[in-house]
């Protein structure tokens, strides 16, 4: 077999029907704030993780909703609980305490 | 000799919001008001509508009241205008009905037509079952039984369908998709509560009060998904469901999701009826359809042409109290123009 130097890399697209929402649910259910997020980016903005990491609280609620589980708690990883996202948050997020809260939901398996 | 207001005729053409209001404001005012419609009931397209954004008004009843008192307007059903001249002064307008008015002012309130969305065929509404229109999911919440329906687990809503689209040659914002869209999404899980319902949407423009409260509802009340991204093509298997393909553009990634139903929030085109209304007039059409009004700012109900006039949707999508505030802008505008004739 000829190696030309390339491989198969694994898809990227969001398979929706893929995703087991229970986990997201639960979230939901512990911190109903996470739905009202409307992606406006003030919280990535603020970040002071944001120039040396990939934290990014917009995309870490986004890809938890899109079942990018993986993704965001790596991005999550980088948080120093700082808070403030939490005073630019345009719908009053409690982002610090979501945080908590994902960290808390997905850290048991 | 100077003529009393009720020796003056005003013809309204269109029965719908606008048109059932100039008629009774004109009527108010002590003019001989002719309101034609040509369906065979007033109301155009409020009577297809079930509720309304954003607080979920029923649309009788808004209908309803607006035509519980006509008092003197001369209104007439399943009636077109056949023949409209241009006088000296006024026009005079003939009826399907062989009625003969000579009006001293006209107003146009002939609103718009709903996209035609098999016009979009990537999105499949007439080839696949599981497709259907907001006018469709309506008629469906008013109680019509609209097969397509059933009994769905995964919905989705298409914004922007005939809307904000070079392509089909409405480069405009319809206005009232995203509302009705977000409005029929919590109405929707209102019925199936446990469906997972997805907006897709590319702007979501919630620029009247209470709208936003109705996103907010939307997101944290019923859970609705809202995905950022217009669904770029729809394919069905073998079994009747959907296969939607979009991207999220907040993640930058393609998606992929299997629906029971899709609806397609199909936007405003400019009625085509009253085109010929407007070459025997030579009124001023813009690039899409819609009739140009005087000026969009300070004389939005006022034609090229001297007296006539405009409200409503002919001049481009509106809100319903929009319509409503134009109609009432246009009655008092004409009886500006006929007290000084």
């Amino acid at each position: 077999m000829i190696d030309f130097g390339y491989g198969i890399s694994p898809s990227s697209a969001i398979n929706l029907d893929k995703f087991d929402r229970t986990r997201f649910e639960e979230l939901a259910r512990e911190e109903p704030d996470v739905l009202k997020c409307m992606a406006c980016g003030s919280c990535a903005a603020s970040c002071p993780t944001a120039g040396h990491s990939d934290m990014n609280l917009r995309k870490v609620i986004l890809l938890l909703g899109r079942g990018r589980e993986d993704e965001a708690l790596r991005m999550v990883s980088h948080c120093m609980l700082c808070g403030k996202c939490l005073i630019v948050c345009p719908r009053g997020i409690n982002t610090r305490h979501l945080i908590l809260s994902v960290t808390k939901i997905y850290q048991k398996k | 000799m100077e003529l009393t207001n009720q020796q003056r005729n005003v013809v309204i053409i269109g029965g719908g919001p606008a048109g059932i209001e100039a008629s009774k404001a004109l009527d108010a005012l002590g003019y001989t008001v002719f309101l034609i419609e040509r369906e065979n009931r007033l109301g155009g397209h409020l009577g297809r509508w079930d509720r309304l954004f954003p607080y979920g008004t029923p649309a009788d009843d808004v209908l309803g009241q607006m035509t519980a008192s006509m008092g003197r307007v001369k209104w007439f059903t399943s009636t077109e205008v056949t023949q409209l001249n241009k006088l000296e002064r006024g026009y005079n307008v003939i009826l399907s009905n062989g009625l003969s008015v000579l009006a001293d002012a006209l107003l146009l309130t002939t609103g718009f037509t709903l996209f035609n969305a098999s016009k979009k065929e990537e999105y499949g509404y007439g080839i696949y079952d599981k497709v259907i229109t907001n006018a469709d999911l309506e008629d469906y919440f008013s109680g019509i039984p609209v097969p397509a329906v059933g009994n769905p687990r995964r919905i989705g809503f298409v914004h922007c369908v005939g809307s904000r689209d070079e392509k089909v040659g409405n480069r405009y914002c319809s206005k009232v998709c995203c509302a009705t869209a977000v409005k029929q999404a919590c109405e929707i899980k209102q019925q199936f509560p446990e469906a997972v319902v997805y907006c897709f949407y590319m702007d979501l423009r919630m620029f009247g009060r209470g709208y936003e409260d109705m996103y907010l509802e939307a997101q944290k009340k019923y859970g609705v998904i809202f995905v950022r991204g217009r669904v770029s093509e729809v394919s069905e298997d073998k079994d009747g469901h959907l296969f939607v393909k979009a991207e999220d553009t907040l993640s930058g990634k393609p998606l992929r999701v299997t629906l029971d139903l899709l609806v397609l929030m199909a936007g405003m085109s400019h009625n085509r009826a009253v085109d010929p209304i407007a070459r025997t007039l030579a009124l001023s059409t813009m690039e899409d359809g819609f009739l140009k009004p005087k000026d969009s700012l300070t004389a939005a109900q006022a034609s090229y042409c001297t007296g006539v006039f405009y409200a409503g949707a002919c001049t481009g999508p509106k809100t319903l109290p929009e319509t409503m505030a134009e109609a009432r802008a246009a009655a008092t505008n004409i009886h500006e123009y006929l007290q000084e004739q």
